[in-house]
């Protein structure tokens, strides 16, 4: 290690010159390589935060049911009877666009280990994926290997892949993101957490031997695209769920005895990541015996090791006495468990290397010295277009909406997961606003979705972000559930540029504003910087994942119809066409993103939760998003198959396509029992008017136009078939 | 509805629905089963075997040609001979397949895709492990699966054919054998078919996933008819 290290090196990895001098003064030396290359990755955006933590410290974290929120490896929520829930959303979006399918299968295997590395059995996992234009060269194969992805891991680890949502534009041709969400189960009791403790206890590795690959993966995720990053394939990792499967469960046979003190896995930054994070919040020091890591291949130096990303391995504190019981149990399983060292109290990271000192840091100032960046940020003007004049053949536009890409059913992506493994998923997000999974053996189940729209957030991120966080609570309520908490994804351009870090701040305050005042608290998260290739970024996309508790399980609800049922309209329609879908497919795309009152989004959803849960009224719910009330309508004929009878009120009779399509937030379609009484519950504050009957075979806006629901069917289906044939 | 009889239901490292059939077989039959681990050289008593649907060993080569070498396997084919009911479900199927317990092979869906959806399927034999179905009967079940293709020779298919040897098929909700309603490219449509001595059954969908109220129920009536055969 006696590299010299030139400022070539240096900005090899990614930092600053003055991020070097901070380096040089914490050492009160000159770094080694190995040392570097330590620094490089936990400092890298994807492991500090650094561009981020000053805004992401104000969101809202603490709430009557968070049990732990953001700093662990997930987040955890009570549901009661000692059950809890643990639940984090992770992106994967750089290695997916240079190695799909292995980038999008290792995405899944690192947010399950996040999960179970807590105690918890993962019993869903959703995912939210956007890619370029369907037209892009690239964008049927990264479709095809990200989904295959995805599918191949969670089918394999035989965990349920029960919902998410996937969205074309052409500000992801070349940056496409790829948020994998897993939810566990563990009792409260039995939670495991990743501080290390105890002098001299051993650690010990577990898992896949580590290999050349991944290294600098975090590095990677924490810069820009130019054209040749497909070059960049070797520091994507290679999934083995198999390898997962194994570790899962011989984890969770290990958790089920007193054995473990703290337990990580090696995600990104790998080995390096996993020993400072634990040992840094037990306030420990660390020796490791390099020449102990199994390693894949010969002669790898203690970099490579250090640095190296390979999947499927896992760090653990254990107690000195559990030794022989853990062995034994990882032995059944197949796996190779080696001590590769030992906590000390120096508060430093000794690394040797058959007995010889290669690298020595210090454990706090390294990680607590993490530079956090106040980057100047501005907003950037808009151009107003013009307003075309809009045709008016409402019905052919909501044929058009309901055969585009980004609307059209997603069939072919939703079979090739496994959703029904485990015999606990009751809705998939096929049928309903958000998943509903059964708690194992009980009658209460969890309600899951994520959502964002990023059309939304490109005009106005603060309101964009409000907005996907309101439509996560009211997925959740739609499919019967109380909203507990949420976790996020942020996912942006360059934040050195200052429009960007514009939008990253607007966003964190919009997610802050709509927590606060829906009483919706952000328990875990992960932000996904620098998505952009040649200087064009994405759009920005804050995705919200949302999780919710039914206590009963009739509760679930979705998308479900009777015949003659009453349809009711749930909060007021304005008819605001900016940005609407809409508006889209007359390819106008100016004007702000409807506003969200929270007070009405308050009192509608608890008006809908209440009716939900306290009455046997409703059959069936669905929100209101993209798409207004045509969409939403059309996707309960396709997906009931059944015809819906509704008339346009008076006042919008001039001007139809405001009630058809206008996007106002806050409101809900229910499907009402026909001799259910609904008068005596309708409350003061609460717009609510029926506008039409389940009925017949079409979707027919009686004063309007009608669709055959055999023909939506057919539409609905058509865009994906075509696509990928 | 207790009885004294002992099911066993083999744990393969990558099986994953161990936990889904051992909740169906306790919740149907009322008797908690034997997990027996793969490793297992002696298999002492047991009055029917399961091999689970999942991934045994990776399935990194052709699906279940792995799991053929365990010891586990080499008991369930000493007692599959003494006449033991053994039922293979997805990858059991797959398993039982390739240890030769059962004809044919199954080989990748037709698309190439795996795929993951509830199916209709016609009881096309009658015999003991359908004993609660009707002849002809449309139930369903959901598959799960990316190598569920049956093939066997055109030979052998008769054999099958003869020997009633075929037990469900996937069909539409009207039962009709159409290929547009076979989900995966399968022979004739075949999903499950049982051994000439007809002790050995192997079957694509999962009857364990199909006896909640939020799913199809239809796969109650496949553990009644196991329930009626101990």
């Amino acid at each position: 290690m006696k590299e010299k290290i030139t400022n070539k090196i240096i900005q090899e990895h990614n930092l600053t010159k003055k991020e070097y001098s901070l380096i040089k003064k914490i050492l009160g030396r000159l770094p080694n390589l190995l040392e570097l290359g330590i620094f490089s990755v936990m400092w890298s955006e994807h492991c500090s935060y650094k561009s981020t933590k000053k805004w992401l410290k104000t969101l809202p974290t603490k709430g009557k049911n968070v049990i732990c929120g953001p700093g662990e490896n997930a987040g955890i929520i009570d549901i009661g009877d000692n059950d809890a829930i643990v639940f984090k959303m992770e992106s994967h979006n750089h290695p997916s666009f240079i190695e799909p399918y292995q980038g999008a299968a290792t995405g899944v295997g690192g947010i399950m280990r996040d999960v179970f590395t807590m105690g918890a059995r993962p019993i869903a996992n959703l995912n939210s994926l956007r890619f370029g234009d369907p037209s892009n060269r690239r964008t049927k194969n990264l479709l095809r290997g990200v989904v295959k992805g995805i599918g191949d891991y969670g089918n394999c680890v035989g965990i349920p892949t029960v919902g998410g949502e996937c969205f074309f534009h052409e500000s992801y041709n070349s940056n496409i993101l790829v948020n994998a969400m897993c939810v566990g189960l563990v009792n409260k009791n039995k939670i495991f957490y990743s501080t290390a403790k105890g002098i001299g206890n051993p650690i010990i590795y577990v898992g896949s031997k580590t290999g050349r690959d991944g290294i600098h993966g975090a590095t990677m995720a924490s810069a820009e695209f130019t054209d040749d990053s497909t070059n960049n394939r070797p520091q994507v990792q290679v999934g083995d769920p198999f390898m997962e499967k194994l570790l899962l469960e011989s984890c969770l046979e290990l958790m089920s005895y007193d054995a473990i003190i703290a337990i990580q896995d090696m995600g990104a930054a790998g080995l390096t990541s996993s020993s400072f994070e634990m040992a840094s919040k037990g306030n420990c020091g660390v020796q490791l015996f390099l020449e102990k890591v199994p390693c894949r291949e010969e002669n790898m130096t203690p970099y490579e090791m250090m640095l190296s990303e390979t999947q499927e391995r896992m760090l653990l504190i254990i107690k000195p006495n559990k030794k022989k019981l853990t062995f034994k149990i990882f032995k059944k399983w197949g796996l190779e468990a080696v001590e590769i060292g030992k906590l000390t109290n120096t508060g430093n990271m000794e690394l040797y290397l058959k007995k010889k000192l290669v690298g020595s840091l210090p454990i706090k100032p390294l990680a607590e010295s993490a530079p956090e960046y106040n980057r100047p940020s501005k907003k950037k003007s808009k151009k107003i277009k013009p307003k075309k004049v809009i045709k008016k053949n409402l019905k052919k536009i909501l044929m058009q909406i309901l055969s585009s890409p980004n609307h059209s059913s997603k069939k072919w992506i939703f079979k090739q997961y496994d959703s029904s493994v485990m015999g606990d998923t009751i809705l998939s997000s096929e049928k309903s606003d958000a998943a509903v999974i059964r708690i194992h053996g009980t009658q209460k189940a969890v309600a899951i979705t994520c959502d964002c729209n990023p059309v939304y957030c490109q005009s106005d991120p603060k309101i964009g972000a409000e907005i996907a966080v309101a439509e996560s609570w009211r997925n959740l309520i739609a499919s019967g559930a109380n909203p507990i908490a949420i976790t996020d994804n942020l996912n942006f351009g360059n934040p050195e540029k200052k429009e960007i870090m514009y939008q990253i701040k607007q966003a964190i305050q919009g997610i802050k504003n709509a927590c606060e005042k829906l009483n919706y608290p952000v328990v875990s998260g992960n932000v996904s910087l620098y998505n952009e290739t040649n200087k064009n970024s994405i759009m920005p996309t804050p995705v919200i994942g949302g999780v919710g508790l039914i206590k009963k399980l009739e509760n679930a609800k979705g998308f479900k119809m009777k015949e003659n049922a009453n349809i009711f309209l749930v909060g007021k329609t304005f008819g605001h066409l900016e940005l609407s879908l809409f508006h889209q497919m007359h390819k106008l795309n100016h004007g702000p993103p409807p506003k969200v009152d929270f007070k009405k989004e308050r009192k509608n959803g608890e008006f809908v939760k209440k009716l939900i849960s306290k009455t046997n009224g409703v059959i069936g719910c669905h929100d209101l998003s993209e798409g207004g009330i045509g969409v939403s309508l059309a996707e309960l004929c396709i997906s009931n198959e059944m015809g819906i009878k509704v008339e346009i009120p008076k006042k919008f009779l001039s001007k139809p396509e405001k009630w058809i399509f206008g996007e106002d937030q806050s409101r809900y379609i229910l499907i009402v029992e026909e001799n259910f009484n609904l008068k005596k519950y309708i409350e003061k504050e609460v717009e609510i008017e029926k506008i039409g009957i389940v009925s017949g075979v079409y979707l027919e806006f009686t004063n309007c136009f009608e669709i055959p629901v055999k023909n939506l069917i057919k539409l609905n289906n058509k865009w994906f078939n075509e696509y990928l044939k | 509805m207790k009885k004294k009889k002992i099911i066993s239901i083999i744990i393969f490292p990558g099986s994953n629905c161990d936990r889904d059939l051992m909740v169906a077989v306790e919740k149907n039959l009322g008797i908690k089963p034997n997990l027996v681990w793969h490793q297992t050289r002696n298999i002492e008593k047991t009055d029917i075997i399961f091999l689970p649907g999942g991934f045994s060993y990776g399935d990194y080569l052709r699906a279940g040609i792995i799991a053929t070498k365990s010891p586990a396997i080499s008991e369930v084919i000493r007692l599959s001979k003494k006449g033991i009911p053994i039922i293979g479900i997805c990858n059991g199927f797959q398993i039982l397949t390739e240890c030769n317990l059962l004809e044919g092979a199954l080989l990748k869906n037709s698309n190439q895709l795996f795929k993951c959806e509830d199916v209709f399927l016609k009881v096309t034999s009658k015999n003991k492990f359908t004993s609660s179905y009707k002849k002809g009967e449309i139930i369903s079940f959901p598959i799960a699966h990316s190598q569920g293709n049956f093939f066997v020779n055109d030979q052998k298919l008769k054999e099958l054919e003869d020997n009633e040897q075929i037990i469900f098929k996937y069909t539409s909700k009207e039962g009709s054998e159409d290929k547009n309603f076979n989900p995966n490219g399968s022979k004739n449509n075949i999903a499950g078919i049982v051994n000439k001595k007809k002790n050995v059954l192997g079957l694509m969908p999962h009857p364990e996933r199909a006896i909640e109220n939020f799913s199809s129920r239809d796969g109650k009536g496949f553990f009644k008819s196991i329930y009626e055969m101990l």
